[in-house]
């Protein structure tokens, strides 16, 4: 089944390809021998025109420009159809050896990713267009994203197709669910994880969403094309991401020995009260709540001195520890 | 068979132009190019081989011969150049491109320039979509790390590092044959024999305190091989540690972060989760960062060092 389909698409492509005037339906249905044998009755004909329809269509979401004309004399109002061979094909693109390693650097990224197929095809006709081997020079060089988000697949349809979704989401700091309608903009991918910038259509305001607190099916929640983005408005939302960041410089104490990480990034060592066992450290760091999850990794080898907010939230999550561990 | 016929025909106008530009290309090399096995590729000719131009008389329809083990095509001038990018093609393309530019000492970044450049030319309006998707990969690994890695990779080179070994906080010396060089996660690590170890090991690039490319040869051991990472990062051995978290709603992500045997919902939202780990330290560094959000429930042993250590650190803040 498939096969026979696969043959009549090619055949119609080739067709459409190999034409310099438009070919009418009928000519069409004559020169591709899949839909010639369909039969001559008028049925067969209604058939064949909706076969043909859906061909068409098929083709055209595959990217084949398939041209549709009226003027042709020819035909008075019939239309015809071809497939101009510039825009059908790939323009001549001369790749050197260290740029096609690097492409295929590139295409590799998204091997275990749910692009990884176009990804692959896309190389390959880089390379039918006559390239150079690939040097060989990246060879274990491996530098993949991974798409395991169940949602990532849909959103990003919805993003390319600019298709507003509705889904169920988790909030962050809360863990309340609730169900959130949005215009899809971008979508990116940072420290390993995926996030969705939208328009929030309930909140009339942009908004950052991490795919993995997507839970359940994304639905369509209107048409594609039904709604603009505001141009530079997504790069301004993925760029901000981090905007809620408060940076700044930590003053802590840490036990000789321990910390090692922490040694490497301060700016700042003073050893001068080292004969207590305690080195005081200066670490840069960009947000309050990211360096508390990683001193408190230290248990009671770490101690905050400066700023306060930094303390608190340190102080916030062993009470939490052990409330929790209590409870 | 469960491929549409319109992905195999996008396969198809990739084909026929890639086995024209590499006419007498065995099989075999030509099926792994196309990530297909040998028996589809035979299948792929023998439909290009019954169709071609109306007409369909012998002279119009593509020759293909793979009789000795080669593959030669003929007669497909028509579909002989390879059809547009599509937009998740471009796209695929042009973002990893723009990801590999940002990474410092990764790559050759004059190489990355020049090819995007020319992707960006060749894609037209496919290459629209790509404003609309952004990876970043990780900074934090050091330039000087990333390029000494990537040498010593390319020149078969074996590396010395100064690594540190987060949950017991010391930094360890080592000789490593590096075998790659990846990105998972959202950091970045070299994968290598390890002399030390004497086994496969995965460094985390953001705690190589020390790196130098030594002249000797760095052929890892016939018998390393590559850890599998379809199943994530953290593989477990057998024989490891078994360990009962309580996971409240707000520390869920660590089931996608982890790999976890057992995963129980509970009336109030919490999972109940069973994890496997050759060393309970990480674990405990772990439910200490999630501040409260997850609680050991087995072994008590760990339950009881989570709490010895949370109250002790809480000491030091109590005078205030």
């Amino acid at each position: 089944m498939s096969t026979a389909k696969t043959e009549r698409l090619l055949n119609l492509v080739i067709c459409l390809l190999s034409t310099r005037r438009p070919l009418s339906k009928s000519q069409i249905r004559q020169a591709v021998p899949q839909y010639a044998s369909t039969g001559g009755s008028p049925s067969a004909t209604e058939a064949f025109e909706r076969m043909f329809e859906r061909d068409k269509d098929e083709l055209r979401e595959l990217g084949i420009p398939i041209v549709t004309s009226t003027q042709d004399p020819l035909f008075g109002d019939e239309q015809g159809y071809r497939v101009d061979r510039e825009a059908y094909a790939l323009p001549e693109v001369h790749l050197e050896p260290d740029e096609l390693a690097v492409v295929g650097l590139a295409s590799r990224v998204w091997q275990q990713a749910s692009l990884a197929g176009p990804a692959a095809l896309a190389l390959t006709k880089l390379k039918a267009l006559g390239a150079p081997q690939d040097d060989g020079s990246l060879i274990g060089l491996e530098p993949r994203v991974l798409t395991s988000e169940p949602a990532f697949e849909a959103l990003w349809a919805a993003v390319r197709d600019g298709v507003p979704v509705r889904f169920t989401y988790r909030t962050a700091s809360t863990g309340a669910v609730g169900v959130r309608t949005v215009e899809p903009w971008a979508v990116t991918s940072w420290h390993g994880r995926w996030y969705l910038a939208a328009n929030d259509r309930d909140r009339d305001a942009p908004r950052m969403f991490r795919l993995s607190r997507v839970e359940g099916e994304v639905r369509p929640a209107g048409r594609p094309g039904e709604y603009q983005v505001p141009e530079g408005a997504a790069a301004e939302v993925l760029a901000g991401r981090d905007a809620e960041s408060s940076g700044g410089s930590a003053r802590v104490r840490v036990r000789e020995g321990a910390g090692q990480l922490l040694r490497r990034r301060a700016g700042a060592i003073d050893a001068s009260g080292a004969d207590d066992g305690w080195h005081e450290l200066v670490v840069p760091y960009d947000d309050v709540e990211v360096l508390a999850e990683e001193l408190v990794t230290h248990g009671p080898r770490v101690v905050v001195l400066d700023p306060p907010a930094l303390r608190d939230a340190v102080v916030r999550r062993l009470q939490g520890v052990l409330e929790a561990a209590v409870a | 068979m469960s491929e549409s016929a319109t992905d195999r025909l996008s396969r198809l106008l990739a084909l026929v132009p890639w086995l024209l530009a590499h006419q007498g290309v065995p099989l075999h090399a030509a099926a792994e190019e196309f990530g297909i096995d040998e028996e589809q590729l035979v299948k792929d000719l023998e439909l290009l081989f019954v169709c071609g131009l109306p007409g369909h008389m012998p002279d119009d329809l593509i020759e293909a011969d793979w009789e000795d083990g080669v593959v030669y095509l003929a007669n497909a001038d028509v579909i002989s150049r390879p059809l547009r990018l599509g937009v998740d093609e471009a796209l695929a393309l042009i973002v990893g491109l723009r990801a590999l530019a940002d990474v410092p000492g990764l790559g050759d970044r004059d190489a990355v320039t020049r090819a995007l450049a020319k992707l960006e030319a060749a894609a037209g309006d496919a290459a629209a979509g790509a404003e609309s998707m952004r990876v970043d990969l990780p900074r934090d690994a050091g330039a000087a790390v990333v390029t000494a890695c990537e040498d010593a990779l390319r020149r078969g080179r074996r590396l010395h590092l100064g690594y540190l070994v987060p949950h017991r906080d010391e930094t360890t010396e080592r000789d490593v044959d590096p075998m790659r060089l990846l990105h998972l996660d959202g950091h970045w690590y070299l994968e290598g024999w390890c002399h030390r170890a004497e086994a496969v090991r995965m460094f985390r690039l953001d705690r190589v305190v020390d790196v130098r490319v030594l002249d000797v040869d760095g052929t890892p051991p016939a018998t390393a091989r590559s850890r599998d990472l379809d199943a994530g990062l953290f593989a477990a051995g057998p024989g490891d540690a078994v360990v009962t978290l309580r996971l409240s709603p707000r520390a869920r992500w660590v089931v996608d972060y982890y790999p976890v045997e057992a995963v129980d919902t509970l009336p109030d939202g919490a999972l109940l989760v069973r994890m496997r780990t050759g060393d309970t330290a990480w674990l405990l560094q772990l439910v200490l960062r999630l501040g409260g959000a997850a609680t050991v429930l087995d072994p008590p042993a760990l339950a009881q060092d989570v709490v010895a250590s949370a109250r002790a650190a809480l000491t030091a803040y109590s005078s205030s």
